[in-house]
Protein backbone atom coordinates (compact mmCIF):
# COMPACT_ATOMS: atom_id res chain seq x y z
CA UNK A 1 0.00 0.00 0.00
CA UNK A 2 1.16 3.88 -0.36
CA UNK A 3 0.43 6.96 -1.19
CA UNK A 4 0.69 7.84 -4.32
CA UNK A 5 2.35 10.84 -3.53
CA UNK A 6 5.13 8.75 -2.08
CA UNK A 7 5.17 6.00 -4.52
CA UNK A 8 8.83 6.37 -5.71
CA UNK A 9 9.71 5.34 -2.03
CA UNK A 10 7.92 2.71 -2.02
CA UNK A 11 8.43 1.35 -5.39
CA UNK A 12 11.08 -0.91 -3.75
CA UNK A 13 9.12 -2.37 -1.52
CA UNK A 14 7.47 -5.77 -2.32
CA UNK A 15 3.89 -5.39 -1.87
CA UNK A 16 3.96 -2.55 -4.29
CA UNK A 17 3.84 -5.27 -6.77
CA UNK A 18 0.74 -6.51 -5.83
CA UNK A 19 -2.02 -5.44 -7.78
CA UNK A 20 -4.32 -3.46 -5.22
CA UNK A 21 -7.24 -4.73 -4.12
CA UNK A 22 -8.96 -1.65 -3.14
CA UNK A 23 -7.74 1.77 -4.21
CA UNK A 24 -8.97 5.07 -3.20
CA UNK A 25 -8.23 8.58 -5.00
CA UNK A 26 -8.73 11.74 -3.66
CA UNK A 27 -11.74 10.46 -1.80
CA UNK A 28 -13.18 13.89 0.46
CA UNK A 29 -16.17 13.23 3.27
CA UNK A 30 -18.73 15.94 4.54
CA UNK A 31 -20.47 16.21 7.26
CA UNK A 32 -23.22 18.68 6.30
CA UNK A 33 -20.22 21.27 5.79
CA UNK A 34 -17.75 20.14 7.72
CA UNK A 35 -15.36 18.18 6.37
CA UNK A 36 -14.34 14.77 7.68
CA UNK A 37 -11.79 13.10 5.36
CA UNK A 38 -9.58 15.41 2.96
CA UNK A 39 -8.24 14.12 -0.49
CA UNK A 40 -7.27 10.25 0.66
CA UNK A 41 -5.58 8.14 -1.86
CA UNK A 42 -4.93 4.62 -0.30
CA UNK A 43 -3.91 1.67 -1.89
CA UNK A 44 -5.34 -1.69 0.05
CA UNK A 45 -3.55 -4.89 -1.28
CA UNK A 46 -5.20 -7.98 -1.55
CA UNK A 47 -5.12 -10.66 1.30
CA UNK A 48 -3.22 -8.73 3.99
CA UNK A 49 -3.92 -7.12 7.08
CA UNK A 50 -4.18 -3.13 6.76
CA UNK A 51 -4.79 -1.50 10.02
CA UNK A 52 -6.10 2.40 10.09
CA UNK A 53 -4.41 3.79 13.15
CA UNK A 54 -4.97 7.43 14.47
CA UNK A 55 -6.31 9.82 17.46
CA UNK A 56 -9.71 9.99 17.96
CA UNK A 57 -12.02 11.71 15.33
CA UNK A 58 -8.87 11.78 12.88
CA UNK A 59 -11.50 10.24 10.26
CA UNK A 60 -10.26 6.67 10.16
CA UNK A 61 -13.72 5.11 10.81
CA UNK A 62 -15.33 6.83 8.66
CA UNK A 63 -12.95 5.87 5.85
CA UNK A 64 -13.72 2.55 6.54
CA UNK A 65 -17.21 2.97 6.31
CA UNK A 66 -16.65 4.70 2.63
CA UNK A 67 -15.30 1.15 1.67
CA UNK A 68 -18.71 -0.37 2.01
CA UNK A 69 -20.69 2.78 1.71
CA UNK A 70 -22.66 2.71 4.94
CA UNK A 71 -21.79 6.52 5.11
CA UNK A 72 -24.87 6.43 2.63
CA UNK A 73 -27.12 5.75 5.73
CA UNK A 74 -26.47 9.37 7.40
CA UNK A 75 -27.93 11.70 5.13
CA UNK A 76 -25.94 14.43 5.69
CA UNK A 77 -23.00 12.60 4.95
CA UNK A 78 -21.60 13.16 1.35
CA UNK A 79 -18.22 11.19 -0.47
CA UNK A 80 -16.55 12.40 -3.26
CA UNK A 81 -13.81 10.87 -5.31
CA UNK A 82 -13.48 7.54 -6.12
CA UNK A 83 -12.95 4.47 -4.56
CA UNK A 84 -12.69 1.07 -6.76
CA UNK A 85 -12.78 -2.26 -5.70
CA UNK A 86 -11.75 -5.24 -7.80
CA UNK A 87 -11.35 -2.05 -10.38
CA UNK A 88 -14.89 -1.31 -10.19
CA UNK A 89 -15.95 2.34 -9.03
CA UNK A 90 -18.06 1.81 -5.63
CA UNK A 91 -19.61 4.90 -5.91
CA UNK A 92 -20.71 4.26 -9.48
CA UNK A 93 -25.19 4.91 -10.02
CA UNK A 94 -24.88 1.20 -12.14
CA UNK A 95 -23.44 -0.20 -8.24
CA UNK A 96 -26.29 -2.30 -5.99
CA UNK A 97 -25.35 -1.13 -3.17
CA UNK A 98 -26.90 -4.24 -1.44
CA UNK A 99 -24.69 -6.71 -4.10
CA UNK A 100 -21.74 -4.59 -2.60
CA UNK A 101 -22.39 -5.00 0.64
CA UNK A 102 -22.42 -8.65 0.24
CA UNK A 103 -18.77 -8.68 -1.27
CA UNK A 104 -17.49 -6.43 1.95
CA UNK A 105 -18.58 -7.74 4.95
CA UNK A 106 -18.31 -5.39 8.56
CA UNK A 107 -17.45 -6.30 12.19
CA UNK A 108 -18.92 -3.50 14.60
CA UNK A 109 -16.96 -2.01 17.33
CA UNK A 110 -19.48 -3.33 19.59
CA UNK A 111 -19.98 -7.05 19.34
CA UNK A 112 -23.69 -7.16 17.65
CA UNK A 113 -25.32 -10.48 17.49
CA UNK A 114 -28.90 -10.54 16.28
CA UNK A 115 -31.37 -11.38 19.14
CA UNK A 116 -31.47 -14.59 17.60
CA UNK A 117 -29.86 -18.33 18.36
CA UNK A 118 -26.18 -18.66 17.33
CA UNK A 119 -27.09 -20.61 14.33
CA UNK A 120 -29.59 -18.20 12.75
CA UNK A 121 -27.18 -15.70 13.33
CA UNK A 122 -24.73 -17.25 11.25
CA UNK A 123 -27.49 -18.26 8.39
CA UNK A 124 -29.30 -14.96 8.24
CA UNK A 125 -26.70 -13.63 5.45
CA UNK A 126 -26.55 -17.09 3.29
CA UNK A 127 -30.46 -17.26 3.77
CA UNK A 128 -31.29 -13.18 2.44
CA UNK A 129 -28.74 -13.86 -0.58
CA UNK A 130 -30.15 -16.88 -1.30
CA UNK A 131 -26.57 -18.64 -1.38
CA UNK A 132 -27.95 -21.71 -0.27
CA UNK A 133 -30.69 -24.55 -1.52
CA UNK A 134 -30.76 -26.94 0.88
CA UNK A 135 -30.91 -26.84 4.96
CA UNK A 136 -28.12 -29.57 4.33
CA UNK A 137 -26.14 -26.80 2.82
CA UNK A 138 -27.18 -24.29 4.91
CA UNK A 139 -26.01 -26.06 7.83
CA UNK A 140 -22.62 -27.00 6.56
CA UNK A 141 -22.23 -22.88 5.81
CA UNK A 142 -22.64 -22.70 9.22
CA UNK A 143 -20.22 -25.18 10.32
CA UNK A 144 -18.13 -23.81 8.54
CA UNK A 145 -18.06 -20.68 9.18
CA UNK A 146 -18.50 -21.01 13.35
CA UNK A 147 -15.37 -23.01 12.80
CA UNK A 148 -13.63 -20.54 10.75
CA UNK A 149 -14.38 -17.97 12.87
CA UNK A 150 -12.38 -20.28 15.61
CA UNK A 151 -16.28 -20.53 17.13
CA UNK A 152 -17.40 -23.97 16.82
CA UNK A 153 -15.64 -25.93 18.90
CA UNK A 154 -17.09 -23.75 22.14
CA UNK A 155 -21.29 -23.27 20.33
CA UNK A 156 -21.76 -26.68 18.55
CA UNK A 157 -23.85 -28.38 20.78
CA UNK A 158 -25.75 -25.43 21.80
CA UNK A 159 -26.50 -23.77 18.55
CA UNK A 160 -30.11 -23.72 19.03
CA UNK A 161 -28.83 -21.10 22.31
CA UNK A 162 -29.47 -17.04 21.70
CA UNK A 163 -26.34 -15.49 20.50
CA UNK A 164 -26.98 -12.36 22.96
CA UNK A 165 -26.23 -15.10 25.69
CA UNK A 166 -22.17 -15.66 24.80
CA UNK A 167 -19.78 -13.85 26.18
CA UNK A 168 -17.99 -10.44 24.88
CA UNK A 169 -15.43 -12.16 22.89
CA UNK A 170 -17.61 -14.96 21.61
CA UNK A 171 -20.36 -12.80 20.18
CA UNK A 172 -17.60 -10.97 17.94
CA UNK A 173 -16.13 -14.23 17.03
CA UNK A 174 -19.61 -14.79 16.23
CA UNK A 175 -19.92 -11.70 14.32
CA UNK A 176 -17.13 -12.79 12.33
CA UNK A 177 -18.93 -16.08 11.08
CA UNK A 178 -21.54 -14.01 10.48
CA UNK A 179 -19.64 -11.96 8.20
CA UNK A 180 -17.88 -14.83 6.84
CA UNK A 181 -21.12 -16.94 5.68
CA UNK A 182 -21.87 -14.45 2.88
CA UNK A 183 -18.23 -15.41 1.98
CA UNK A 184 -16.90 -11.93 1.22
CA UNK A 185 -13.83 -10.79 -0.67
CA UNK A 186 -12.86 -8.29 2.07
CA UNK A 187 -13.47 -7.82 5.80
CA UNK A 188 -13.34 -4.60 7.41
CA UNK A 189 -13.37 -4.40 11.36
CA UNK A 190 -13.94 -1.07 13.34
CA UNK A 191 -12.18 -1.78 16.78
CA UNK A 192 -13.26 -5.18 17.13
CA UNK A 193 -11.59 -5.55 20.11
CA UNK A 194 -12.27 -2.15 22.06
CA UNK A 195 -15.04 -4.08 24.37
CA UNK A 196 -13.10 -7.03 24.98
CA UNK A 197 -10.76 -8.24 27.84
CA UNK A 198 -7.42 -9.27 26.82
CA UNK A 199 -7.61 -12.89 26.09
CA UNK A 200 -10.46 -12.29 24.29
CA UNK A 201 -8.55 -10.26 22.14
CA UNK A 202 -5.45 -12.51 21.73
CA UNK A 203 -8.38 -14.75 19.89
CA UNK A 204 -9.69 -12.28 17.84
CA UNK A 205 -5.95 -11.11 17.01
CA UNK A 206 -5.05 -14.55 15.75
CA UNK A 207 -7.99 -15.21 14.34
CA UNK A 208 -7.34 -12.21 11.92
CA UNK A 209 -4.05 -13.53 11.24
CA UNK A 210 -5.63 -16.90 9.99
CA UNK A 211 -8.50 -15.45 7.73
CA UNK A 212 -6.14 -13.12 5.74
CA UNK A 213 -5.06 -16.59 3.99
CA UNK A 214 -8.76 -16.07 2.53
CA UNK A 215 -9.57 -12.46 3.14
CA UNK A 216 -8.48 -8.67 2.85
CA UNK A 217 -8.62 -7.15 5.70
CA UNK A 218 -8.97 -3.77 6.84
CA UNK A 219 -9.15 -2.82 10.86
CA UNK A 220 -9.35 0.26 12.76
CA UNK A 221 -7.99 0.50 15.40
CA UNK A 222 -6.62 2.80 18.95
CA UNK A 223 -3.82 0.17 19.45
CA UNK A 224 -0.81 0.58 18.16
CA UNK A 225 0.60 -2.68 19.73
CA UNK A 226 -2.31 -4.11 17.63
CA UNK A 227 -1.80 -2.61 14.49
CA UNK A 228 2.12 -3.86 15.09
CA UNK A 229 1.28 -6.98 15.89
CA UNK A 230 -2.09 -8.02 13.29
CA UNK A 231 -1.25 -6.10 10.28
CA UNK A 232 1.16 -6.17 7.54
CA UNK A 233 0.22 -2.51 5.79
CA UNK A 234 -0.31 0.61 8.12
CA UNK A 235 -2.34 3.56 7.64
CA UNK A 236 -2.03 7.11 9.85
CA UNK A 237 -4.30 9.32 9.60
CA UNK A 238 -4.40 13.00 11.39
CA UNK A 239 -7.51 15.11 11.61
CA UNK A 240 -8.93 14.10 8.01
CA UNK A 241 -5.91 13.87 6.34
CA UNK A 242 -3.90 10.30 5.54
CA UNK A 243 -0.39 11.43 6.80
CA UNK A 244 1.31 7.80 5.85
CA UNK A 245 1.29 4.74 4.86
CA UNK A 246 3.62 1.49 3.75
CA UNK A 247 4.75 -1.04 5.67
CA UNK A 248 3.62 -1.84 9.07
CA UNK A 249 7.42 -2.30 10.23
CA UNK A 250 8.23 0.92 8.39
CA UNK A 251 5.98 3.13 10.13
CA UNK A 252 6.59 1.70 13.02
CA UNK A 253 10.32 1.89 13.07
CA UNK A 254 11.39 4.80 10.50
CA UNK A 255 8.31 7.20 9.95
CA UNK A 256 8.51 9.62 7.56
CA UNK A 257 6.18 12.24 8.92
CA UNK A 258 6.82 13.92 11.99
CA UNK A 259 3.36 13.37 13.02
CA UNK A 260 3.22 9.99 12.34
CA UNK A 261 6.02 9.83 14.85
CA UNK A 262 4.88 11.83 17.73
CA UNK A 263 1.46 10.06 17.58
CA UNK A 264 3.29 6.63 17.71
CA UNK A 265 5.63 7.54 20.43
CA UNK A 266 2.46 8.70 22.97
CA UNK A 267 2.96 12.66 22.08
CA UNK A 268 -0.14 13.06 20.11
CA UNK A 269 -3.08 11.48 20.32
CA UNK B 1 -5.56 16.66 62.97
CA UNK B 2 -7.52 18.41 60.55
CA UNK B 3 -11.51 18.87 62.05
CA UNK B 4 -14.21 18.20 59.00
CA UNK B 5 -17.39 18.30 60.03
CA UNK B 6 -20.01 16.25 59.02
CA UNK B 7 -22.61 16.44 61.64
CA UNK B 8 -25.71 17.98 59.61
CA UNK B 9 -26.05 22.00 61.15
CA UNK B 10 -29.83 21.59 59.73
CA UNK B 11 -30.75 18.23 61.82
CA UNK B 12 -33.15 15.96 60.46
CA UNK B 13 -33.76 17.98 57.45
CA UNK B 14 -37.85 18.55 58.17
CA UNK B 15 -38.65 19.60 54.39
CA UNK B 16 -37.10 16.35 52.83
CA UNK B 17 -39.54 14.02 55.51
CA UNK B 18 -42.70 16.08 54.59
CA UNK B 19 -41.81 16.27 50.96
CA UNK B 20 -41.73 12.13 51.62
CA UNK B 21 -44.58 11.68 53.57
CA UNK B 22 -46.75 13.93 50.83
CA UNK B 23 -45.87 11.18 48.26
CA UNK B 24 -46.40 8.23 50.02
CA UNK B 25 -50.05 10.21 51.20
CA UNK B 26 -50.84 10.90 47.52
CA UNK B 27 -49.96 6.93 46.20
CA UNK B 28 -52.16 5.45 48.98
CA UNK B 29 -55.09 7.20 48.33
CA UNK B 30 -54.60 6.54 44.39
CA UNK B 31 -54.19 3.06 45.51
CA UNK B 32 -57.64 3.16 48.17
CA UNK B 33 -59.64 4.72 45.15
CA UNK B 34 -59.15 1.82 43.12
CA UNK B 35 -59.25 -0.89 45.76
CA UNK B 36 -62.97 1.07 46.88
CA UNK B 37 -63.63 0.83 43.21
CA UNK B 38 -63.64 -2.61 42.75
CA UNK B 39 -64.69 -3.57 46.09
CA UNK B 40 -68.10 -1.39 45.16
CA UNK B 41 -68.44 -3.43 41.69
CA UNK B 42 -68.32 -6.48 43.26
CA UNK B 43 -70.58 -5.59 46.00
CA UNK B 44 -73.16 -4.21 44.03
CA UNK B 45 -72.51 -7.28 41.48
CA UNK B 46 -72.88 -10.27 44.31
CA UNK B 47 -76.30 -8.74 45.24
CA UNK B 48 -76.99 -8.88 41.12
CA UNK B 49 -76.24 -13.05 41.66
CA UNK B 50 -78.70 -13.15 44.41
CA UNK B 51 -81.20 -12.47 42.04
CA UNK B 52 -80.05 -14.03 38.94
CA UNK B 53 -77.39 -16.98 38.66
CA UNK B 54 -74.24 -17.21 37.93
CA UNK B 55 -75.04 -19.49 35.12
CA UNK B 56 -77.44 -17.35 33.41
CA UNK B 57 -75.66 -14.36 33.15
CA UNK B 58 -72.45 -16.03 31.72
CA UNK B 59 -74.67 -18.62 29.59
CA UNK B 60 -77.69 -17.40 28.97
CA UNK B 61 -78.10 -16.24 25.42
CA UNK B 62 -81.24 -13.99 25.86
CA UNK B 63 -80.22 -10.33 27.09
CA UNK B 64 -83.59 -8.04 27.65
CA UNK B 65 -83.34 -6.61 30.97
CA UNK B 66 -86.79 -5.25 31.37
CA UNK B 67 -88.45 -5.51 34.85
CA UNK B 68 -91.86 -5.18 35.14
CA UNK B 69 -93.94 -2.16 36.56
CA UNK B 70 -96.66 -3.92 37.84
CA UNK B 71 -95.68 -7.65 38.34
CA UNK B 72 -98.65 -9.01 36.11
CA UNK B 73 -97.33 -7.97 32.57
CA UNK B 74 -95.67 -9.53 30.49
CA UNK B 75 -92.29 -11.44 30.31
CA UNK B 76 -91.98 -9.60 33.81
CA UNK B 77 -89.11 -11.19 34.79
CA UNK B 78 -86.26 -9.99 32.46
CA UNK B 79 -83.46 -12.03 31.01
CA UNK B 80 -79.65 -11.33 31.63
CA UNK B 81 -77.74 -13.62 29.36
CA UNK B 82 -74.62 -11.54 28.45
CA UNK B 83 -73.23 -13.76 25.45
CA UNK B 84 -74.91 -11.61 23.03
CA UNK B 85 -73.40 -8.62 24.38
CA UNK B 86 -69.91 -10.43 25.21
CA UNK B 87 -69.97 -11.41 21.82
CA UNK B 88 -71.21 -8.11 19.93
CA UNK B 89 -68.47 -6.47 22.16
CA UNK B 90 -65.72 -9.26 20.96
CA UNK B 91 -67.28 -8.66 17.28
CA UNK B 92 -67.10 -4.71 17.13
CA UNK B 93 -63.31 -4.44 18.80
CA UNK B 94 -62.24 -7.34 16.39
CA UNK B 95 -63.15 -5.09 13.52
CA UNK B 96 -61.56 -2.26 15.21
CA UNK B 97 -58.44 -4.11 15.87
CA UNK B 98 -58.70 -5.90 12.46
CA UNK B 99 -59.01 -2.25 11.18
CA UNK B 100 -56.05 -0.38 13.45
CA UNK B 101 -53.40 -3.05 13.65
CA UNK B 102 -52.08 -2.53 9.68
CA UNK B 103 -52.59 1.18 9.66
CA UNK B 104 -50.92 1.43 13.39
CA UNK B 105 -48.13 -0.80 12.69
CA UNK B 106 -47.31 0.56 9.11
CA UNK B 107 -47.32 3.65 10.18
CA UNK B 108 -45.23 3.12 13.29
CA UNK B 109 -42.71 1.65 10.72
CA UNK B 110 -42.95 4.07 8.18
CA UNK B 111 -42.30 6.84 10.60
CA UNK B 112 -39.69 4.97 12.58
CA UNK B 113 -37.81 3.29 9.52
CA UNK B 114 -37.90 5.53 6.35
CA UNK B 115 -39.48 9.14 7.18
CA UNK B 116 -36.79 12.29 7.15
CA UNK B 117 -36.94 13.68 10.53
CA UNK B 118 -38.75 16.60 8.28
CA UNK B 119 -41.96 14.74 7.41
CA UNK B 120 -41.51 12.95 10.84
CA UNK B 121 -42.21 16.34 12.59
CA UNK B 122 -45.32 16.70 10.82
CA UNK B 123 -46.66 13.51 10.92
CA UNK B 124 -46.33 12.89 14.34
CA UNK B 125 -48.01 15.72 15.71
CA UNK B 126 -50.99 15.17 13.13
CA UNK B 127 -51.24 11.35 14.52
CA UNK B 128 -51.33 13.03 18.01
CA UNK B 129 -54.33 14.92 17.24
CA UNK B 130 -55.90 12.13 16.03
CA UNK B 131 -55.83 10.62 19.32
CA UNK B 132 -56.87 13.91 20.80
CA UNK B 133 -60.35 13.62 19.27
CA UNK B 134 -63.48 13.52 21.46
CA UNK B 135 -64.64 9.96 21.45
CA UNK B 136 -68.31 11.58 20.86
CA UNK B 137 -66.94 13.43 17.83
CA UNK B 138 -65.87 10.19 16.40
CA UNK B 139 -69.23 8.66 17.27
CA UNK B 140 -70.91 11.13 15.49
CA UNK B 141 -68.84 9.92 12.34
CA UNK B 142 -69.48 6.85 12.45
CA UNK B 143 -73.20 7.12 13.14
CA UNK B 144 -73.84 9.89 10.28
CA UNK B 145 -70.83 9.27 7.80
CA UNK B 146 -69.94 5.65 7.92
CA UNK B 147 -72.96 4.09 8.53
CA UNK B 148 -75.09 5.82 5.98
CA UNK B 149 -71.72 5.11 3.85
CA UNK B 150 -71.56 0.96 4.67
CA UNK B 151 -75.42 0.74 4.48
CA UNK B 152 -75.58 2.59 0.87
CA UNK B 153 -72.87 0.65 -0.50
CA UNK B 154 -74.06 -2.68 1.23
CA UNK B 155 -77.57 -1.95 -0.59
CA UNK B 156 -76.03 -1.20 -3.98
CA UNK B 157 -74.41 -4.55 -3.94
CA UNK B 158 -77.72 -6.93 -2.80
CA UNK B 159 -76.41 -6.78 0.74
CA UNK B 160 -79.17 -6.19 3.91
CA UNK B 161 -77.41 -3.67 6.27
CA UNK B 162 -78.81 -2.49 9.12
CA UNK B 163 -78.57 1.42 9.94
CA UNK B 164 -76.51 0.93 13.10
CA UNK B 165 -74.17 -1.69 12.22
CA UNK B 166 -71.06 -3.23 13.94
CA UNK B 167 -68.91 -2.85 10.75
CA UNK B 168 -69.49 1.06 11.12
CA UNK B 169 -68.82 1.46 14.39
CA UNK B 170 -65.50 -1.22 14.45
CA UNK B 171 -64.09 0.60 11.57
CA UNK B 172 -64.22 4.14 13.23
CA UNK B 173 -63.01 2.55 16.27
CA UNK B 174 -60.07 1.39 14.68
CA UNK B 175 -59.44 4.51 13.21
CA UNK B 176 -59.52 5.77 16.84
CA UNK B 177 -56.97 3.51 18.12
CA UNK B 178 -54.19 3.80 15.29
CA UNK B 179 -52.26 6.83 17.11
CA UNK B 180 -52.60 4.73 20.32
CA UNK B 181 -50.57 1.50 18.34
CA UNK B 182 -48.67 3.31 16.38
CA UNK B 183 -46.85 6.06 18.82
CA UNK B 184 -46.53 3.08 21.03
CA UNK B 185 -44.82 0.45 18.45
CA UNK B 186 -42.56 3.40 16.64
CA UNK B 187 -41.39 4.12 20.67
CA UNK B 188 -40.37 0.53 20.78
CA UNK B 189 -39.15 0.38 16.97
CA UNK B 190 -37.11 3.22 17.96
CA UNK B 191 -35.95 1.23 20.86
CA UNK B 192 -34.04 -0.71 18.92
CA UNK B 193 -30.44 -0.80 18.95
CA UNK B 194 -29.02 0.96 15.41
CA UNK B 195 -26.31 -1.59 15.99
CA UNK B 196 -29.04 -3.99 14.82
CA UNK B 197 -29.62 -3.01 11.55
CA UNK B 198 -25.92 -1.81 11.12
CA UNK B 199 -25.08 -5.95 11.57
CA UNK B 200 -28.22 -6.31 8.74
CA UNK B 201 -27.12 -3.82 6.09
CA UNK B 202 -23.56 -5.00 6.55
CA UNK B 203 -24.46 -8.21 5.91
CA UNK B 204 -25.77 -6.82 2.51
CA UNK B 205 -29.55 -7.15 3.53
CA UNK B 206 -31.89 -4.00 2.06
CA UNK B 207 -33.85 -1.92 4.18
CA UNK B 208 -37.33 -4.03 3.76
CA UNK B 209 -35.69 -7.17 5.24
CA UNK B 210 -33.38 -5.86 7.81
CA UNK B 211 -36.65 -4.42 9.05
CA UNK B 212 -38.69 -7.71 8.29
CA UNK B 213 -36.02 -9.78 9.99
CA UNK B 214 -34.27 -7.85 12.24
CA UNK B 215 -35.75 -4.74 13.43
CA UNK B 216 -39.82 -5.99 13.96
CA UNK B 217 -38.27 -9.49 15.51
CA UNK B 218 -36.67 -7.97 18.35
CA UNK B 219 -39.20 -5.12 18.81
CA UNK B 220 -42.26 -7.92 18.75
CA UNK B 221 -42.46 -7.67 22.80
CA UNK B 222 -43.58 -4.12 22.99
CA UNK B 223 -45.78 -4.17 20.02
CA UNK B 224 -47.72 -7.30 21.26
CA UNK B 225 -47.74 -5.02 24.86
CA UNK B 226 -49.33 -2.07 22.59
CA UNK B 227 -51.45 -4.04 20.53
CA UNK B 228 -53.63 -5.70 24.11
CA UNK B 229 -53.56 -2.37 25.20
CA UNK B 230 -54.69 -1.44 22.05
CA UNK B 231 -57.54 -4.21 22.86
CA UNK B 232 -58.79 -3.62 26.44
CA UNK B 233 -59.04 0.58 25.05
CA UNK B 234 -61.18 -0.83 22.08
CA UNK B 235 -62.97 -3.17 24.30
CA UNK B 236 -63.74 -0.37 27.22
CA UNK B 237 -64.84 1.98 24.58
CA UNK B 238 -68.49 3.77 25.21
CA UNK B 239 -68.97 6.82 23.44
CA UNK B 240 -68.46 5.63 19.55
CA UNK B 241 -70.58 2.14 20.42
CA UNK B 242 -73.18 3.98 21.95
CA UNK B 243 -73.72 5.87 18.90
CA UNK B 244 -73.34 4.10 15.84
CA UNK B 245 -73.70 0.28 16.96
CA UNK B 246 -77.15 0.21 18.30
CA UNK B 247 -78.82 -1.04 21.32
CA UNK B 248 -80.14 -4.25 20.12
CA UNK B 249 -78.50 -7.93 21.63
CA UNK B 250 -78.48 -9.77 18.76
CA UNK B 251 -76.14 -13.06 18.75
CA UNK B 252 -74.90 -13.02 15.48
CA UNK B 253 -71.03 -12.78 13.90
CA UNK B 254 -72.41 -10.58 10.95
CA UNK B 255 -70.62 -7.32 10.36
CA UNK B 256 -73.26 -5.50 8.99
CA UNK B 257 -75.62 -6.26 11.22
CA UNK B 258 -76.93 -3.59 14.96
CA UNK B 259 -74.98 -5.45 17.87
CA UNK B 260 -74.84 -4.03 21.05
CA UNK B 261 -71.94 -4.17 24.00
CA UNK B 262 -71.46 -4.70 27.32
CA UNK B 263 -70.71 -0.51 27.66
CA UNK B 264 -73.73 0.16 25.71
CA UNK B 265 -75.47 -2.00 28.10
CA UNK B 266 -74.06 -0.71 30.75
CA UNK B 267 -74.78 3.00 29.76
CA UNK B 268 -78.54 2.06 28.69
CA UNK B 269 -79.14 0.82 32.30
CA UNK B 270 -78.17 3.20 34.13
CA UNK B 271 -79.30 6.66 32.67
CA UNK B 272 -82.67 8.28 33.81
CA UNK B 273 -84.97 7.20 36.35
CA UNK B 274 -84.12 3.54 37.83
CA UNK B 275 -85.24 1.86 40.62
CA UNK B 276 -81.65 0.93 42.52
CA UNK B 277 -83.21 -2.46 43.94
CA UNK B 278 -83.77 -3.96 40.88
CA UNK B 279 -81.91 -6.80 39.26
CA UNK B 280 -82.15 -4.62 35.71
CA UNK B 281 -79.96 -1.71 37.70
CA UNK B 282 -77.92 -4.04 39.31
CA UNK B 283 -77.39 -5.89 36.36
CA UNK B 284 -75.06 -2.89 35.17
CA UNK B 285 -72.50 -3.57 37.89
CA UNK B 286 -72.64 -7.56 37.46
CA UNK B 287 -71.45 -5.99 33.58
CA UNK B 288 -68.95 -3.58 35.09
CA UNK B 289 -66.89 -6.51 36.87
CA UNK B 290 -67.41 -8.74 34.11
CA UNK B 291 -65.25 -5.90 31.62
CA UNK B 292 -63.46 -5.13 34.29
CA UNK B 293 -62.14 -8.50 34.41
CA UNK B 294 -61.96 -8.76 31.01
CA UNK B 295 -59.31 -6.13 30.62
CA UNK B 296 -57.25 -6.81 33.81
CA UNK B 297 -56.95 -10.42 32.43
CA UNK B 298 -55.57 -8.44 28.44
CA UNK B 299 -53.77 -6.43 30.85
CA UNK B 300 -51.79 -9.26 32.59
CA UNK B 301 -51.49 -11.37 29.44
CA UNK B 302 -49.54 -8.13 27.82
CA UNK B 303 -47.09 -8.04 30.65
CA UNK B 304 -46.83 -11.65 30.68
CA UNK B 305 -46.28 -11.65 26.79
CA UNK B 306 -43.51 -8.56 27.03
CA UNK B 307 -41.19 -10.12 29.92
CA UNK B 308 -40.83 -13.33 28.43
CA UNK B 309 -40.12 -12.28 25.34
CA UNK B 310 -37.66 -9.64 26.68
CA UNK B 311 -35.76 -12.44 28.26
CA UNK B 312 -35.04 -14.09 25.52
CA UNK B 313 -34.13 -11.23 23.20
CA UNK B 314 -31.90 -9.57 25.99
Amino acid sequence: MNVVSHEDKSATEPQSKEEPIITARNVDVFYADKQALNGITLDIPANKVTSLIGPSGCGKTTFLRCINRMNDLIDICKVTGEIKIGGQDIYDEKVDVVSLRAQIGMVFQKPNPFPKSIFENVAYGPRIHRLVKTKGELNDVVERSLSKAGLLEEVKDRLDEPGTGLSGGQQQRLCIARAIAVEPKVILMDEPCSALDPIATAKIEELIDELRENYTIVIVTHSMQQAARVSQQTAFFHMGNLVEAGVTEQIFTTPQDPRTESYITGRIG
Amino acid sequence: MQQIDIIGSRGARPLERAIQIFMVICSVIAIVITIGIVFSLAFEAYRFFQLVSLQEFLFGLQWSPQTAIRSDQVGAEGSFGAVPLITGTLLISAIAMATATPLGLASAIYLAEYASPAVRNIVKPLLEILAGIPTVVYGFFAALTVAPIIRWTGTEVGLEVASESALAAGLVMGIMIVPLISSLSDDVINAVPQSLRDASLGLGATKSETIRKVVLPAAIPGVAGSLLLATSRAIGETMIVVMAAGMAANLTANPLQAVTTITVQIVALLTGDQEFESAKTLSAFALGLLLFIVTLVLNIIAQFIVKRFSEQYD
